[in-house]
């Protein structure tokens, strides 16, 4: 869930307000505020539209957790992503690898099960 | 005061959004009114759609459809498998000013599959290139019904204005989505059934609601998309290895024998057996996957941590409103359904349509129903006649006003629909049992429900999950055999009759009829 909207980096532009799909936060006068946690669903959606990076969102979907250290997290969806490098093309190459990936998985589970049963 | 448009879609995921570009390109004016944010909203914004993506070449065509008719079981109607493998191969490249496709890794471009979050990013801004006004957390509450019988828009509550609104338009598109049942199923907590509660009570039936449930795997602390799982090994609390069938061994036994362990206690998952390529690309991939783990200090390819399934509902399942053409109308006139809010058993049968034929779907669909509603409603300009809501429940108790405990609720009802304590024993006394229970609950909510603005959203919310586990149970109780999703404990074989079954009705549920045979 939502933990912290940082107000050292928020510049209160009020994007997270605006994409949160479930109408979490409010305006506030300095920053947004966490008006209805309980609303949220951890998709990370204000994070990956924050641009100043001043949002943390804890990964327990069920219960706040507050009191975390953001500081190695900040940023980090929104880099893998590529939105923070907007000029940069191929940043979805690899995408065509996901069919093969989840494929090998299954091959590799389909195998080590044909070779258990083979033992047994 | 009202807002007048031609064509009124309410929802704001993959299907409304190729449906506004298909209406505003054919010259109509357009308003989409999104519960959440047209962008983040929906189980697509934190997914990775593939879609059914074959070359237009007369052989492999047919051999597609054939196998997907196969998987359908005898449900499947051919010409909509073709229609929908037409339109997805023509209209998907067309996103290529708004959406970064990546290489195929041979010269060429990888169109079929896409990264959600910048895939409705693209939606969007196509949408509204294409002339489409986009209203964000504008959840619809109810359709309107004109004094000439036709739906005529609908009435919502913008929530960041705090103001209730009412949208008059020609035609009107259901594009909410599915029902997750509230299941915590990651980008699914606003598919919560809304469209499907908002048409049945304009009459329209649903279809192919028996076909479920499905359920996907993930931390026990957060849903996520599942690409490190396919290898992954399963032990018990005590460190034994479970015996769990792979994940594509036939008739769901892989969830079936995880669920099957879980009323046991709790499952841990080892992910050191995915594929060795995954490790350095995955967060390239699915940069949301990552996140649970690294904010948890857990090496995910390395260290062993507990696993929950997360019930999928009718999102992959097939069920939805029933369709009464092949321009996805509804019976109720003017009003038309796409996407996950739609039936998909005409492509899906049986089974779960998987990612790629529920998107292709959802393309087309739009496609489809936004050219269609852009037709009818350009052919019907003039005065809009006076209108009425035809909202009930929660609007008003039968009885008396009281607390609603929607929480509990919302976890009766996902128990009801994805509790692994009944997978094993559906049968008729226990759908029964789980019909009682949902009944009572829809007559609680009917009897004493009633509240406004942002509060009759979630009300209505709730009334939406209960109609929809309603409908479920009582889809699945009549369809008296086993076939594709639908599993039951008393009849294990697929022994027919291969009908789609029509469910409908609120204060009274019933199945309609058995429709015409297909195949």
């Amino acid at each position: 869930m939502i933990a912290q909207i940082l107000a050292d980096r928020c510049n209160n532009c009020a994007q997270c307000v605006i994409v949160c799909p479930t109408f979490v936060l409010d305006d506030g006068p300095q920053h947004p505020v966490i008006a209805r946690i309980e609303a949220c669903q951890t998709c990370y959606m204000c994070e990956l539209y924050c641009e100043q990076d001043a949002i943390y969102v804890a990964p327990d979907q069920f219960a706040p957790e507050p009191e975390v250290d953001p500081a190695p997290h900040l940023g980090v969806i929104r880099h893998d992503h590529g939105w923070d490098r907007p000029g940069e093309v191929g940043h979805l190459d690899e995408y065509r690898k996901l069919g093969p990936l989840l494929g090998a998985g299954a091959e590799i589970a389909a195998k080590r099960y044909q070779a258990q049963r083979s033992r047994a | 005061m009202a807002i007048e448009t031609d064509v009124l879609i309410i929802g704001g995921g993959m299907a409304a959004g190729w449906a506004a570009i298909a209406a505003a390109r054919a010259g109509a004016r357009v308003i989409i009114a999104d519960k959440g944010y047209m962008g983040t909203s929906g189980v697509t914004a934190t997914g990775g759609p593939n879609h059914w993506w074959v070359a237009p070449d007369p052989a492999r065509r047919e051999e597609a459809i054939e196998r997907q008719s196969s998987k359908a079981q005898g449900l499947g109607d051919p010409e909509w498998m073709a229609r929908i493998l037409d339109l997805t191969w023509r209209y998907l490249p067309t996103l290529a000013p708004h959406y970064p496709f990546g290489s195929d890794g041979a010269g060429g471009t990888y169109y079929s599959g896409v990264r959600g979050s910048e895939y409705m990013r693209a939606l969007r801004a196509a949408a509204i290139e294409a002339g489409a006004l986009v209203l964000d957390h504008h959840p619809a509450l109810e359709l309107l019904r004109d004094t000439d019988g036709r739906i005529a828009g609908a009435r919502g509550h913008a929530l960041r204005a705090r103001q209730d609104w009412e949208i008059r338009s020609h035609t009107t598109i259901l594009a909410t989505g599915g029902n997750a049942f509230r299941s915590g199923l990651i980008g699914s907590r606003t598919n919560t059934g809304d469209g499907h509660l908002m048409a049945a009570e304009a009459g329209v039936a649903l279809s192919g609601m028996e076909f479920g449930p499905s359920w996907s795997i993930s931390p026990a602390w957060a849903s996520t998309r599942t690409l490190p799982y396919t290898g992954a090994v399963y032990y018990d609390a005590a460190g034994r290895e479970l015996d769990i069938p792979p994940s594509r061994a036939a008739g769901h036994a892989h969830n079936r024998a995880l669920g099957h362990a879980m009323l046991n206690g709790p499952v841990l998952a080892d992910l050191s057996h995915a594929p060795e390529a995954l490790r350095p690309i995955l967060r390239r991939i699915q940069p949301l996957t990552p996140a649970p783990f690294e904010r948890r200090g857990i090496d995910l390819f390395r260290d062993r941590f507990p696993v929950k399934l997360f019930g999928e509902g009718t999102i992959r399942g097939t069920g939805g409103l029933d369709l009464a053409d092949a321009q996805c109308r509804t019976s109720a006139s003017g009003l038309f359904a796409i996407g996950d809010a739609a039936t998909r058993e005409l492509v899906a049968g049986a089974n779960s349509g998987g990612g790629a034929v529920n998107s292709a779907w959802a393309l087309s669909s739009g496609r489809i129903a936004g050219a269609a509603a852009a037709r009818e409603s350009l052919g019907r300009k003039g005065a809009l006649p006076p209108a009425q809501g035809l909202g009930r429940i929660a609007f008003a108790p039968a009885r008396y006003e009281a607390a609603i405990d929607a929480s509990a609720i919302h976890r009766a009802v996902d128990d009801e629909i994805h509790g692994y304590a009944h997978v094993f024993t559906r049968d008729e006394a226990n759908y029964a049992a789980s019909g009682a229970r949902l009944e009572a609950i829809w007559r609680e909510l009917s009897d004493h429900g009633r509240a406004s603005g942002a509060a009759l959203v979630a009300l209505r919310e709730t009334a939406a999950l209960v109609a929809g586990a309603r409908w479920t149970i009582a889809a699945a109780r009549g369809r008296r055999e086993s076939r594709g999703l639908h599993q039951r404990a008393d009849y294990p074989e697929a022994t027919g009759p291969t009908r789609r079954q029509l469910v409908g009705g609120l204060d009274t549920v019933r199945i309609l009829s058995q429709q015409a045979e297909f195949a």
